[in-house]
């Protein structure tokens, strides 16, 4: 037994090496960036989505474009009041504005691909549907019939 | 020469800046939510001219949404039930479309039965979302159990061809009538 016995006696437990914490601390980091994506456009517009249960995946990102509806966000409130807008992009828009949205996209993609476009809605649950009716005909007359509403998952009860 | 020890590099920081790393992007990143109910828009015709009162009354079931985000349902040749409980909205479109004229004053069988949908241009998207998502629970479940029946599996693990054997035989017949514009649209 006493092999194993330290040499210099009445020493205490070595101290933990915290060598390896970084490199947990870097695996998390390298997780959280896997599953998160930056924030590609600017939200101008509060959008608390709400919460269903029968979602469905967006098939093809590349395929998708999205919508924005609600109030602005507070920064904005001064220039654009409290009542709800459209976002196209990086700009407040009007529901006119979608057709040339839906064109400007039509160009980006390949003509055969253009009837598994899909438009995806993130609208504040609060929103009035006399907006988002708006934007459904003009999404309509535009020919891009195939629409997402954006929703968080609610849990079963 | 001496031999002196290279005294060893202290990592003790490093964990600080990696956590402040770390603490970076769960602030400047989010997890974006990719997943959303699923509608394909009818066709954009000019001159609306369409109100054909669709069929027989008692193969449709109206569910109309006021702007006060009360639901009101007519199931058939059934009277309106006002004020209606939207999460039990559910079973009540599957009791109608797998009716297959046990109760006859609502549908003959799937393949004619329709959901009429009609909201306000008050209602809250909210609720139009929740609506729209019962209605859609009520298909999920129809399928689900068709494909249990017919292949033992469950609905999400058939392929493309099944999938459409499936919605074809059971038919999602969704129209949504004109919005009224009896509450405050903005």
């Amino acid at each position: 037994m006493s092999k194993f016995k330290n040499k210099k006696k009445g020493k205490e437990l070595p101290p933990i090496s915290t060598a390896s914490l970084p490199d947990i601390v870097f695996m998390l980091l390298c997780f959280f960036m896997v599953v998160t994506k930056m924030r590609d456009s600017d939200i101008k517009v509060r959008t608390k989505l709400p919460q269903i249960s029968e979602l469905r995946k967006i098939e093809n990102k590349s395929l998708n474009s999205f919508i924005f509806i609600g109030p602005p966000s507070s920064q904005y409130q001064e220039l654009m009041g409290t009542a709800p807008r459209i976002q196209l992009n990086d700009a407040f828009a009007k529901p006119t504005d979608i057709m040339q949205f839906a064109s400007a996209r039509r160009v980006e993609v390949p003509p055969a691909k253009h009837n598994e476009m899909t438009v995806s809605m993130k609208v504040d649950g609060e929103v009035k549907m006399g907006l988002v009716t708006d934007v459904k005909t003009e999404l309509r007359k535009a020919n891009m019939r195939r629409l997402l509403y954006i929703a968080n998952k609610k849990s079963d009860k | 020469m001496s031999k002196r020890k290279i005294p060893e590099i202290n990592a003790g920081s490093m964990a600080d800046i990696a956590f402040l790393l770390l603490v970076f992007f769960l602030v400047t990143t989010t997890i974006q939510s990719d997943a959303g109910l699923f509608q394909q828009l009818p066709q954009w015709v000019e001159d609306t001219e369409q109100d054909p009162k669709p069929k027989n009354e008692r193969n449709v079931l109206q569910a109309i949404v006021t702007s006060s985000n009360q639901l009101i349902l007519k199931m058939g040749n059934d009277g309106s039930q006002l004020n209606y409980e939207i999460d039990n909205l559910k079973e009540r479109c599957i009791d109608f479309l797998t009716n297959n004229d046990r109760n006859q004053n609502w549908s003959e069988k799937m393949t004619k039965a329709v959901i009429l949908i009609q909201n306000d241009n008050g209602t809250s998207y909210e609720t139009y979302l929740r609506v729209m998502n019962q209605i859609q629970a009520a298909y999920n479940t129809i399928w689900e159990q068709a494909s249990k029946e017919k292949h033992g599996i469950s609905y999400e693990a058939l392929n493309e061809d099944q999938k459409l054997e499936i919605r074809e035989a059971f038919p999602k017949v969704v129209s949504e009538a004109e919005a009224t514009k009896f509450g405050k649209d903005k």
